[in-house]
């Protein structure tokens, strides 16, 4: 570690802009869209100044963006992009493609909803949408974690036990422009934690020619390719651990599957991610103070989701809130929360579940809403109630 | 890495190469490739000055060569696209509809 911390006072997208400078990937294709534009306009100043050999590939749409980046990357170049929401949707039969063909290709995803009505404010709809697309996501509550989890990511996804794409997640508008206070690493200290690119097939090897993206007929092996997606997908757990340890060895900062704050003891526990957190961490000492055992369980990797974790985690709390920024109509709840569920259901844990839908196209979630949320879990659990049942929060009904 | 492909059928789901990558060129030797070919070439042997066209033009390499001349077709990889025909200056190809042995 270095004696002396460089400390910022910028937003999560400059940051993460700071964060491809260092890594300096070979190859950047992208799509401008509202709230990512700011990332790939400041780096692309980096690539005007001749700070970063990148090629900037400036194409027409998201889908080409994506398309773009398997290309680059089956070529055997370091490939980053980034988007938000419609754009995301766009990538959408890409998306699939650059996992299935396990190409490590790093990605921010800055949240924000999907029209319509047309909305540029956060919620998680956009990468919720994406789960099964086969990408490991990791969650950021700031700034700092936006370009911690950045850096992280390129050496999750191109660790040779994983080669999975990453999607980098924080909140739109909220995170991505809000000014903070971020501290970043020396350059040499991201050239060596993240090492040199090795792809472990190249279209441009001619010594060694390969066929990638080949036809795969009824009789063929597309079900073990799946199969092995999804092992590698839950292998990729360790790599995430692995590589969280090594990076607070360079930052002092510690990552893992998910952050607890003052469960040991609680009664109550509320799940979330991204940036209510830092709200709910308020809301945990004012009403610690007022003697509720209450704690917060902040999630940060999404996929390969952390069953048997959160299930211990969680199983001596009497009820459990999960608040979804991200609604799934015709579902028993949202995302986080059905995840959650099963979760506790498969390790046969005791906890009452109940789901709150929050923040949908920028909603405010603030001290007094989980301040609510704590008064219905003080309702239940004096009824005994063993119900569940989803509700939301600062919605006119 | 050699990547024998004839055991494939025996492959577990984690033995298969990443990705779905081939890792071998040409292993379509393996396979008859042109089993669904609706119309088949015919080389007129009278017609062709042996100007190698169809040769350049197959894309799945199915036009026979011997010495700089045309020796036939490969109707095991040929799947019948009729490029050749169309590109052959001397219509020296013919393309002919595909019969069940019973019909011929
Ligand atoms: S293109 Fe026609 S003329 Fe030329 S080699 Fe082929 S069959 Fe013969
Ligand atoms: S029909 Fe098509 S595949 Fe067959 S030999 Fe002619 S060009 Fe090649």
């Amino acid at each position: 570690m270095t004696a002396k911390k460089k400390v910022a006072a910028i937003t999560a997208n400059v940051a993460c802009a700071y964060a491809m400078k260092q890594i300096d990937p070979d190859v950047v294709p992208a799509y401008p869209i509202t709230p990512q534009t700011t990332i790939m306009e400041e780096f692309s100043n980096y690539v005007a100044d001749g700070a970063v050999n990148t090629r900037l590939m400036r194409v027409e749409s998201e889908h080409s963006a994506m398309s773009a980046a398997i290309g680059a990357s089956a070529a055997g170049a370091r490939v980053m992009t980034a988007t938000s929401s419609q754009g995301l949707a766009l990538m959408w039969e890409m998306l699939y493609i650059a996992s299935a063909l396990r190409l490590p290709i790093v990605m921010q995803n800055v949240n924000r909803a999907l029209s319509a009505p047309i909305n540029i404010h956060c919620d998680h709809s956009d990468s919720m949408g994406a789960r099964d697309a086969g990408w490991i996501q990791l969650f950021s509550e700031n700034a700092q974690e936006a370009y911690d989890n950045t850096i992280q990511a390129v050496k999750i996804a191109e660790d040779m036990r994983v080669r999975l794409p990453v999607m980098v997640l924080y909140d739109g508008f909220i995170v991505s422009h809000a000014i903070d206070r971020v501290e970043l690493l020396d350059d040499e200290v991201v050239k060596d934690f993240i090492g040199d690119f090795k792809p472990v097939y190249s279209l441009l090897d001619v010594d060694n020619p390969v066929t990638v993206g080949p036809f795969d007929s009824l009789n063929g092996y597309y079900f073990e390719f799946k199969r092995m997606q999804e092992e590698v997908m839950r292998r990729a757990k360790s790599v995430i651990i692995k590589v969280g340890e090594e990076f607070m060895k360079v930052s002092g900062r510690s990552y893992g599957l998910f952050e607890t704050y003052q469960i040991e003891d609680a009664e109550y526990v509320l799940v979330l991610l991204g940036s209510a957190a830092g709200t709910a961490r308020v809301a945990v000492d004012n009403l610690r103070q007022q003697g509720i055992r209450i704690g917060l369980l902040k999630l940060r990797v999404f996929r390969p989701f952390p069953f048997e974790e959160i299930a211990k985690a969680l199983n001596s709390a009497k009820i459990v809130a999960v608040l979804d920024r991200s609604i799934s109509p015709g579902s028993q709840g949202g995302p986080v929360f059905q995840e959650v569920c099963s979760a506790l259901y498969s390790f046969d844990c005791s906890p009452v579940i109940v789901n709150y839908i929050y923040g949908l196209g920028g909603r405010e979630i603030e001290l007094a809403h989980f301040f609510k949320v704590v008064s219905d879990l003080e309702d239940l659990s004096e009824k005994r109630s063993k119900e569940s049942f989803v509700r939301y929060l600062n919605l006119r009904e | 890495m050699k990547w024998d492909v004839r055991r494939i059928r025996e492959w577990k789901f984690y033995e298969h190469p990443q990705g779905a990558t081939i890792l071998e060129a040409g292993n379509s030797l393996y396979y008859q490739t042109g089993s669904w070919r609706t119309f088949r070439p015919v080389w007129i042997g009278e017609k062709c000055t042996h100007c190698l066209y169809c040769f350049i033009f197959c894309p799945d390499a199915a036009v026979k060569v011997s010495k700089e001349k045309i020796a036939g077709f490969d109707y095991e990889h040929c799947k019948g696209c009729g490029i050749c025909a169309t590109e052959c200056p001397r219509e020296a190809i013919e393309m002919v509809e595909e019969q069940r042995e019973s019909d011929r």
